[in-house]
């Protein structure tokens, strides 16, 4: 049988840009190598020198829509090494502040990134026109995440209210009030949510994966917790690098980042869904039930339905905290540098994001290294593509390939952060 | 006549933050115009011009041409053209198609024109390069120019608040 190789040199509805290339060789798949080009490691670059107050402001400028995950990593590793405990009313505030980056970045993903694929559109506008109503709730809902991130932080994007320690100002009740009604609303329509995404066709594949995730005791793990896997690890995030290291691989910039002696693994909503469903709300579980999800869910398009699941757990969960909500005062606690070496790891929207500086007793960064969530998914999206397109050999190659891209798309790839602008290329063989 | 403008970019980025200084350069011109910042999230535009009679918004652009050249199109009455339609953006959703989705869901102002100025990179830390920041000031005075247009049409003035302090969206010093 004559070779094909298809490929995808932008994908469309990811952030950022990437490429997918995919070799047949003699009817089998013989290679995939999904291309993430980056500048190598700029962030990193930029942190040496700063002042260690700085890395969240200066990580969050990685990611347009998980900046606040990244100001939560930074300071979290800041405060350990300095040995503060900002307290509880800051630890709320954070968490609602999550919860507010999980609602917009899940609903995003799933309205305008993901559904076209499932209900065979090219694109949300096209999926719009058909499904305008459902489309213009989906906006709602993200609106909701963005107001909790404006209200709280002082803008959608690149916000500047945290800082290690705490916040350089606390909102007040009122303010945080205000997002009562809005999240009642979108509490409603996450419901819906979950049902919509429910009601999808799912191609049946499983695969036996390696889920990474924080795990707590005393709440479903955002911004604390110990990292656990689905194969027995279970380890304090200061030992991340003792178990996580990362392989350069020659067809891209981007690190491959592998357990060590076990290979690939998998962080994200799926993940969490399977490491700690327990510690859901009843309602969430009881959304996934009605709609046919349970533990474990080992196929990966179902991801759609986890993000509409924890959408609802974060719209539940924030308007607990906004109801409950007392202003941290003062709004920050004191830090003074310690020299050493800081490490922080929290629940983006698509899985764990690392941090570790070496930073110097003037409090100077020495060396950074930031793990994104999607360069640590990289080798688990190729492994689901090998086993994938066999399947799916002798359709049209514009279906296998819609294939591929929705596999990637499962992901969630937020590819900006791993990596810079690409060239469009298209050359189709 | 409820004319609402619109800077959408980033900062830290180079020139993608020309949209913002637009924005601020106008809010010099016209101190008592409705002028917003914005990422360029979806949402968040069709929030800010419900409403409004005409909106146009100003953003950066790389379509090729020569840096600090500054286009004007006018989507409500044609879309547009297909290499800006498809660009991938440094927004999570560019501004071209949050007009299209808007657009299908029926929810686009009367007219919208949209200024792209076109800049020269957009690395990150990079500073606004020279020929695009004067494109931001010429655009600034076109934009107000058709602001003036727009509102003397009706014979009324220009009615609205005055945007935010520019410097909530640019910190000072940089």
């Amino acid at each position: 049988m004559r070779g094909r190789t298809i490929k995808v040199d932008m994908l469309a509805r990811v952030e950022g840009e990437g490429a997918l290339t995919v070799k047949v060789r003699h009817g089998a798949v013989d290679d995939v190598k999904l291309r993430i080009f980056e500048p190598p490691r700029l962030f990193e670059a930029f942190l040496r020198g700063r002042d260690f107050r700085e890395a969240g402001d200066i990580t969050a400028r990685i990611c347009g829509i998980c900046h606040s995950a990244y100001q939560m990593s930074a300071s979290h590793a800041m405060e350990d090494l300095c040995g503060v405990n900002p307290g509880p009313r800051v630890r709320n505030l954070r968490r609602l502040i999550s919860c507010g980056e999980w609602i917009e970045s899940h609903t995003l993903h799933v309205y305008l990134l993901h559904a076209p694929d499932f209900l065979g559109y090219e694109d949300a506008i096209r999926m719009a026109k058909d499904y305008g109503s459902v489309v213009a709730k989906g906006l709602r809902l993200k609106k909701a995440g963005n107001l909790i991130m404006s209200t709280l932080l002082g803008r959608e994007v690149h916000p500047v209210n945290m800082r290690v320690g705490g916040f350089w100002r606390a909102p007040s009740r009122e303010e945080v009030a205000s997002l009562e009604g809005p999240l009642e609303e979108a509490l409603a329509i996450a419901r819906d949510t979950v049902r919509f995404t429910g009601d999808l066709t799912f191609p049946d594949f499983e695969q036996n994966y390696q889920f990474v995730a924080l795990r707590s005791e005393d709440e479903y793990a955002i911004n604390h917790g110990r990292l656990v896997s689905s194969k027995g690890l279970d380890i304090p995030v200061s030992q991340y690098e003792e178990h996580f290291v990362e392989e350069q691989v020659p067809h891209s910039t981007a690190l491959h980042s592998v357990i060590k002696g076990r290979g690939s693994y998998f962080v994200g909503p799926l993940a969490r869904f399977n490491l700690n469903y327990d510690k859901l709300s009843p309602t969430a579980q009881a959304a996934a039930r009605e709609v046919g999800l349970g533990v474990p869910c080992l196929n990966p398009f179902k991801s759609i339905v986890v993000r509409a699941v924890e959408t609802l757990y974060a719209c539940e969960e924030a308007l607990r905290l906004v109801r409950g909500y007392e202003p941290p005062d003062p709004p920050s606690v004191e830090v003074s540098p310690v020299a050493g070496v800081a490490t922080g790891c929290t629940e983006a929207p698509r899985g764990i994001l690392y941090h570790r500086y070496t930073v110097d007793e003037r409090g100077v960064i020495r060396n950074a290294k930031i793990v994104p969530p999607t360069a640590q998914n990289q080798r688990r999206m190729e492994e689901d593509l090998m086993a994938l397109v066999p399947a799916y050999l002798d359709e049209p190659e514009e279906h296998l390939t819609w294939r591929c891209e929705q596999a990637i798309r499962n992901y969630d790839p937020c590819i900006s952060c791993s990596t810079h602008f690409l060239q469009l290329n298209l050359d189709r063989k | 006549m409820r004319v609402v403008v619109i800077g959408v970019g980033s900062e830290g980025r180079g020139d993608d933050a020309a949209g913002l200084i637009a924005a601020m350069a106008l809010r010099r011109l016209m101190g008592d115009a409705e002028i917003h910042t914005s990422s360029g999230d979806p949402t968040d535009l069709m929030a800010l011009w419900e409403g409004a009679d005409a909106a146009i918004l100003v953003d950066a652009a790389m379509s090729g041409a020569e840096p600090g050249t500054v286009h004007r199109f006018v989507p409500t009455d044609e879309p547009l053209p297909a290499e800006l339609a498809c660009r991938p953006s440094t927004h999570a959703l560019g501004v071209p198609q949050a007009i299209e989705l808007g657009r299908a869901l029926g929810a686009l102002p009367p007219r919208l024109v949209v200024y792209a100025i076109e800049a020269r990179s957009m690395q990150p830390e990079a500073p606004l390069s020279p020929q695009v920041a004067e494109a931001c000031e010429r655009a600034a005075q076109q934009i107000a120019a058709e602001v003036r247009s727009l509102t003397a049409k009706r014979g009324e003035a220009a009615r609205g608040r005055a945007g935010a302090d520019p410097t909530r969206y640019w910190p000072p010093g940089r």
